[in-house]
This record gives structure tokens, C-alpha cells and sequence, in this order.
């Protein structure tokens, strides 16, 4: 082998940075098949950092309680979908906190204040409240247009609560089967169904009825002629 | 361990630093040629058809932050494009309050794995600027030099879109466009009470197939993983890796170039770099070195490549090189769309990216500023991921029930879950794209306090947008309120005013930084010429968007294409009469 064959063997392995670092982290286990770092392409780095932020535990066991509870309120189980406990969002929050460490104080003050607002309005803490009580709590902050100005800060906090509520539910398989999703599969687009739209009284510009693709075509190479125009 | 440099005795015709858009199409056509041809690339390699590599179709629920953008995937964690804004170990610095962002991709075809597919050629007036409006300067060359090799980078890339006769948005070879979405729909109706054209997008996927070697578009609209089937371009998909079957071409990836060696007349004899790997120094010897690191990396190498026969740095001598440095300019605009509330499902990913756009369609003479810029319009069912459901804090609101009451904002429980159902796909908006005034003032140097984590030194930024941009995002504010108001949609968030430069993006946001090495046929105001060879050294090509003079309304990949095509032809043929 020469020179150049050796350093082509050095350099054209796409491993040979992973083995390196693999080499610096001894004891790194395998994640474990229920929390899994991101599939597919993933750098050295990054399966690190989440096998890292995975073996970490962010929310006490109280804070867990008050997710779940908060969970499930802002979005519960009905006749034709889980409520988010059920499809992970717990899970998901507090992945999140670690991956976005600047979400931590914002989250976690507003889980704290939830035990003043207890205790000033019940005299307990949070997680020992009865629903009706808890309605009474979250009611003081789930409508930004509504609330108080001296909640404003509790009203921010519940709005991210929400949003991350959200993302975890609606960014699942339960979630895209409740909104309907039918994307992320082979598929041919042969435009907005004529149904839809018939319905809005639009249609797709005439002036290209005769060049937009036509799905039979699909298999055809495609050939020009010297002005450019599409022949075969 | 002992220090060494470890020198490969064996010298290529061509050594080509990046295998982004410029260095990919150099290293097919060189390798065509028969030329021996090494590629030196800063990151990995990849293929998306293997399994190991795939993040195509790959759902949410399988990133534990469900598809969330991190430090070195910012646009999502499915995004294939390696790197970011900031990179750990690489660093950049800025001076003089300046906003400069830079986004650097490390792997194999580099940012072509991140970008749009937008395949824009640059039309005959785009080369022509300063004589047109008497800012900037004019190209050495014009549309007729390139229009050869757009033609080509056409019929061996494949691209989309409709022959329009338009002047400067020169027609080219295209494939069948897909029809629009239904928001597009929406959108061309209140383009049209407005005089405001809006055709078939131009953009590099394969609505047909165009060889036996790659595929033809499922319409996942995921061209941002990077495509399995080959369907759409990316630079290791369709020029190195083909480039690395059929030719002599060797891949050295994890390399990060230092320097380009040079001999005591000046000529380059090489390259210098420092493995990722192993952290050792490594040489490599040809007879032509040609530059694809990115505007901005190119100049840094040419900036560093100090020795006693270049002491400023190889090109530097001019005081132009890393001069007029320039980013598109970018603004944005959102809006909700009532009719579209409650809609049918059926599939509407389509390809990955806008199926309509509109081209600059106004005369700069009749307005306060003097370049245009494109629009690129975006919406749908797109697939719910991180950042679904969220901002019912504010859209709630805009729904209403059966008696007309409106939502309250916020809230929790059923209620709250079906309005999310209700108002999912009814979102939608446009981005302004703009061309800006290149100036000698905006640039970027090496920092002399600062190396990265290889001991080499880093660039600074200097940048400053002109009234010229700024008036051109107000006119894109006001275009995008009366498109969106004209099409039934209801405007959201307030529009951006001077306090905010009309929501102008800060320079290198834009991901379009071009200029650095510019062309001419001066040396004294010029790096290289209109080959893209150094003047300073005649060896030496530059095949990025470095030697840009003036960037257009448009997408600089295309042109890089088509001047790396054309770069390197005039490099087999100087090769073939013994010129260098």
C-alpha cells in the first residue's frame, strides 16, 4: 500500500472520528429501547449528548406529579384520542428541559408558584388538591386576555406549558391520526383534490394546464430539444 | 506523540478544498477529464440511501425532542445539514457592533444538504448592475459566457419550472412543475388583484427522471434530510460521488485546511491541513489547488496561506480580498387564512420547498431603492411536529363557533385540543428575498487575537446594511400586507417598522454570503479573473460564490454550478497547453 492508499483508508472511513471518540468515553452504554436518542445520521456528538441528557433526571418527583396533572388537564383523553400522559408528553417535558436548559427556570418557577397559589387559596400545596380546586388554580392563568395583571408573570409560564404541551402530544402517532395528518409516505401530488377545490371556487392556473407533471409520466426520462423544450 | 507532518510524496493534478455546490462540480468535471483529484472535505461523508444515514420520512416520535432544531442542527433535528450557526472548536468574531451570522455546514456536499433547491440563474442584468444604476460594479463577464453552462448544470442536475419569456429570469431546461397547494391558490388570488405575478417555482428536484442513476420525487417535502432516491440535488448525491466511481478521485474527509503550500515563485504546490481525526498535520501536493471552501472559508485559507513569496497572504496584496462581502437580504411576514379553518385532509407535503414564487416583477427607476428581490410563499398541512399546536395563546382567538362567538385565547381541555384540529393548515406566509449593494466597507479579515481549536486563525466580521436594503424590506413589508390582506388572510403579529429596519435579517441569515474573491480584470481591484484564477497566483481557482461581484434577487447555486463548470474546463485546457 502507498502513501496515498494509506491516507484514502485514514480519511474516506466516515468512522474513523466516531471510533476516535467513542475511544474518549469509555463505560457509555447503549440506550436503552424506551428512551432512545434521535435515529438516523447521527453524529458521535450527538449520540452523546443524548444518551447523556436521557440518563439525567431534571423534574423532582413532585414537579413530575404537578406535569402530569397539569398534562392531562390542558389536553385529556376523549372519545377518539389518549390524553398526553398516556401518549408520553411527561417524557417529552422533561427531555425538553435539558435539551433547552433555558427553559428550566421559566418552568420551574411556575411549578413552584402553583404551591403558593395553593396554599394562599387552600392552604395546601398543589398536588394534594382535588380537581375542582385545581380547575380554580389553572383557571387563574390558562386565559391570557382574561387574567389579572398581577398573574401575568404565571399567564407567560402556562403559555409555554401549553406550547410544549402541544408539540409533545400533537408530534406522535395518536396525535397526527387526531389531526388528521396523511403526509410522510411516497405518494404522487397531482394537486389540491378537485373536491377542494370545487368547495373554494379556485383552480389551478390554465395557463399551465398543459406543462404541470403528470403522474403517468413519472417513469419517463425526461428529453429536450434544443430551445428547451420538453419532448420526451 | 512526536509533532510530524506527514507529507504524501504522490502529487495530484488537482487538489479541490470543499465539496459543497462549487468544489463537487469542479471534482466531476476535472475527474471527467482524467485528472487525478483529491477532494478535501472538514467533515464526514454520508449517504442518505443507506440506512444508517437516513432521516427522510423518518417521524417525529422517533427524536426524543420530536424534531426540535439543536446548536448543530438548527433548522431540526431531522435536518441533514451538519454544523450551524456556531461550531464548537471553530470560531468566528465580529467587530464595530456588527450582526453577522454565519452558517457553515461540515460534511460532504456541505450546505447543499441544508438549502431550498430555489435553482435560479442570474439573468442578463444581474451581470450588468452598475451600468444599469450606476452602484457597485459590473461582472467581467455577462449572461451569454455562463448561459452555456446553466444550460448543462439544467440537463445533468434537472430542475422544474415554466418557460415564462421573462428577460431576466432567463428560461432554462426544465422539468414539469408540480401543481400548486391551496394555500398558494389562495395566495395568487390576492397576487392577481394586485398585479403581482406568481408562477411555477424553479427548483432542483426531479419531477421526471433525468438518468438511471437517480430517482424521481415521492413528494415527502423533506428535501432538507436529503433525498434516498437521489430525487433532488445535493452535491454528494450528484456530482462527487458519481465523480468518485467513475474517476481517480480520492475523498479526505475530517480535513481541515490550513493553508495553500506555495514554492519561492509563488506557484501553489499544495495544500496543508490538520486531520480531525488524529490532530496531525498533513500535506498534500498537486499541480492546481481550486478553492470551494465558501466565500467566506476561501478567503480565510487564501488570507492565511502566508509564506515568503505571498507575505500578506495569497491574493491579499490588492487589499480587496474578503472586501465586499454581501448576504441576500431577507424579511418575513405571517398571516391566517379563515377559509381555510375547518379544511379537508387529503396529503399536501408535495416537493420540499414552495410550488410558486414570484420574480422581481417592478422597475427599480420608478422606486427609492435600486435592486429587487423574489418572494417564496409558505403554508399547508405540513407534518406536525415540535412547534405544533402552539401559539393558541394568540391564534386561538380568530376562531369562531356556530353563532359567530369567537374562541377566548388559551385555555386547556377538548375545547382547546379541537380548535388546534380546526385551525391546523390555515397558517400561512412569505419570505422576501433581496439582492443588496456589495461595499468595499463590508468585510471580513482575520482576527489577529483569535485561532480556532486547529491553531488557526479565525475571521472577524465587519457588516453594515445601506438605506438601500433598508427601503427595499420596507417595500417587502408592504407588499407582503397587501398580498396577504388582497388574499383573505388575516395579518398577524405587528408589521415591522424603522425601529427594526422593516424586519430586515441581519447579514448572513440569509445563508447567500457571496463576494469575498471578487472577479476582474483589474488586480489591483479584483482577486481573481474572469476564469476565477488568482491573479496572484496562477495555479489557484476560486469555484464558490467568492468571486460573485454582485449577487441578484436569486440563489446563488445555480451560478456556482454553472462557473465552476466553466472554471474548470479553462482549467483542463490551460492544463492540456502546459500553461501552469
Amino acid at each position: 500500500m502507498n502513501r496515498r492508499e494509506n491516507l484514502k483508508v485514514l480519511f474516506a472511513s466516515s468512522l474513523g472520528a466516531g471510533l476516535l471518540l467513542n475511544a474518549c468515553q469509555p463505560g457509555e452504554k447503549e440506550q436503552d429501547a424506551k428512551g432512545m436518542g434521535t435515529l438516523g445520521g447521527r453524529t458521535e456528538e450527538e449520540k452523546l449528548r443524548d444518551a447523556q441528557l436521557l440518563k439525567e433526571q431534571f423534574f423532582t418527583e413532585e414537579e413530575q406529579k404537578k406535569i402530569r396533572t397539569l398534562v392531562d388537564f390542558l389536553l385529556p383523553a376523549d372519545e377518539n384520542s389518549p390524553s398526553a400522559t398516556e401518549v408520553g408528553v411527561p417524557e417529552f417535558i422533561e427531555f425538553m428541559m435539558k435539551d433547552q436548559p433555558n427553559l428550566q427556570t421559566p418552568m420551574r418557577g411556575g411549578l413552584q408558584w402553583l404551591d403558593f397559589e395553593s396554599d394562599e387559596l387552600f392552604g395546601t400545596t398543589f398536588n394534594t388538591l382535588n380537581s375542582s380546586q385545581v380547575k380554580e388554580i389553572i383557571d387563574l392563568v390558562a386565559w391570557p386576555d382574561k387574567a389579572s395583571a398581577a398573574y401575568s408573570g404565571a399567564v407567560r409560564w402556562f403559555n409555554l406549558l401549553r406550547n410544549l404541551t402541544c408539540s409533545g402530544y400533537f408530534s406522535t402517532e395518536a396525535g397526527w391520526k387526531y389531526m388528521g395528518y396523511m403526509g410522510n409516505q411516497p405518494n404522487v401530488w397531482d394537486g389540491v383534490p378537485a373536491s377542494v377545490l370545487a368547495k373554494y371556487g379556485l383552480s389551478n392556473p390554465e395557463k399551465y394546464a398543459a406543462i404541470y407533471l403528470k403522474p403517468e409520466d413519472r417513469a419517463k426520462v425526461a428529453t429536450w430539444d434544443e430551445e428547451g423544450n420538453l419532448i420526451g | 506523540m512526536s509533532f510530524q507532518i506527514k507529507e504524501n510524496t504522490d502529487a495530484y493534478d488537482v487538489i479541490i478544498v470543499g465539496s459543497g455546490a462549487g468544489g463537487g462540480m469542479a471534482s466531476k468535471i476535472l475527474a471527467e477529464a482524467g485528472l487525478s483529484v483529491a477532494v478535501v472535505e472538514a467533515g464526514g461523508d454520508f449517504d442518505p440511501a443507506k440506512e444508517e444515514d437516513r432521516t427522510q420520512l423518518r417521524p417525529p416520535w422517533e427524536s426524543p425532542r420530536r424534531g426540535a432544531g439543536t446548536k448543530i442542527r438548527p433548522f431540526g433535528d431531522f435536518d441533514q445539514a451538519i454544523g450551524g450557526w456556531e461550531i464548537d472548536g471553530e470560531p468566528y468574531t465580529r467587530k464595530d457592533g456588527t450582526q453577522f451570522d454565519w452558517f457553515r455546514s461540515r460534511m460532504v456536499g456541505g450546505r447543499t444538504n441544508h438549502w431550498g433547491r430555489i435553482s435560479l440563474r442570474f439573468g442578463p442584468n444581474d451581470f450588468k448592475r452598475a451600468s444599469l444604476d450606476g452602484l457597485g460594479d459590473d461582472w467581467p463577464i455577462g449572461y451569454e459566457d455562463i448561459k452555456p453552462y446553466y444550460d448543462k448544470v439544467d440537463k445533468l442536475i434537472g430542475i422544474f419550472g415554466s418557460k415564462e419569456g421573462i428577460y431576466n429570469e432567463p428560461d432554462g431546461f426544465f422539468l414539469p412543475p408540480p401543481k400548486p397547494r391551496l394555500h398558494e391558490l389562495f395566495i395568487k388570488k390576492g397576487a392577481d388583484k394586485v398585479g403581482i405575478p406568481m408562477i411555477p417555482s424553479r427548483l432542483s428536484i426531479l419531477t421526471r427522471p433525468i438518468n438511471a442513476e437517480r430517482g424521481v420525487c415521492f413528494f415527502c417535502a423533506q428535501c432538507n434530510r436529503a433525498c434516498q432516491a437521489y430525487a433532488d440535488f445535493s452535491s454528494g448525491t450528484c456530482l462527487l460521488h458519481p465523480a468518485m466511481k467513475k474517476g481517480k478521485v480520492d475523498l479526505f474527509t475530517y480535513a481541515m485546511v490550513r493553508k495553500v503550500t506555495t514554492d519561492d515563485a509563488g506557484k501553489a504546490t499544495g495544500v496543508s491541513f490538520v486531520s480531525k481525526v488524529d490532530l496531525k498535520e498533513y500535506k498534500l501536493k498537486s499541480r492546481v489547488v481550486v478553492l470551494g471552501a465558501s466565500a467566506c472559508e476561501s478567503a480565510r485559507i487564501m488570507m492565511n496561506s502566508k509564506s515568503k513569496s505571498h507575505p500578506n497572504g495569497i491574493g491579499a496584496d490588492s487589499g480587496v480580498l474578503g472586501r465586499y462581502l454581501h448576504d441576500s437580504t431577507g424579511a418575513d411576514r405571517m398571516g391566517i387564512m379563515p377559509e381555510l379553518f375547518d379544511r379537508d385532509r387529503y396529503n399536501e407535503d408535495g416537493v420540499g420547498g414552495l410550488h410558486m414564487y414570484t420574480p422581481w416583477w417592478k422597475d427599480n427607476k420608478q422606486l427609492d431603492f435600486a435592486r429587487g428581490y423574489h418572494i417564496e410563499y409558505w403554508g399547508g398541512m405540513g407534518q406536525p411536529a415540535y412547534g405544533a399546536g402552539g401559539g393558541m395563546d394568540a391564534l386561538r382567538s380568530y376562531l369562531k363557533d356556530e353563532f359567530g362567538a369567537p374562541s377566548p385565547n388559551g385555555g386547556y381541555g377538548e375545547g382547546l385540543k379541537k380548535d388546534i384540529r380546526r385551525i391546523y393548515g390555515a397558517s400561512l406566509g412569505m419570505s422576501g428575498r433581496g439582492e443588496s449593494i456589495p461595499q468595499y466597507s463590508n468585510y471580513c479579515e482575520i482576527d489577529p487575537n483569535v485561532v480556532d481549536k486547529y491553531g488557526i486563525p479565525v475571521l472577524r466580521f465587519h457588516y453594515k446594511w445601506t438605506e438601500q436594503e433598508i427601503k427595499q424590506a420596507k417595500h417587502m413589508q408592504d407588499t407582503f400586507e397587501e398580498i396577504l390582506t388582497q388574499s383573505g388572510a388575516i395579518l398577524l403579529g405587528t408589521k415591522p417598522g424603522p425601529e427594526t429596519m422593516y424586519g430586515l435579517a441581519a447579514p448572513g441569515r440569509i445563508i447567500h454570503e457571496v463576494g469575498t474573491t471578487r472577479m476582474g480584470k483589474d488586480p489591483k481591484s479584483s482577486v481573481v479573473n474572469p476564469n476565477c484564477q488568482v491573479h496572484a497566483c496562477n495555479n489557484l481557482f476560486v469555484v464558490d460564490a467568492g468571486p460573485f461581484v454582485s449577487q441578484a434577487d436569486k440563489n446563488p447555486t445555480w451560478t456556482i454550478l454553472a462557473l465552476s463548470w466553466r472554471t474548470s474546463e479553462y482549467i483542463v485546457e490551460q492544463l492540456k497547453q502546459k500553461n501552469m
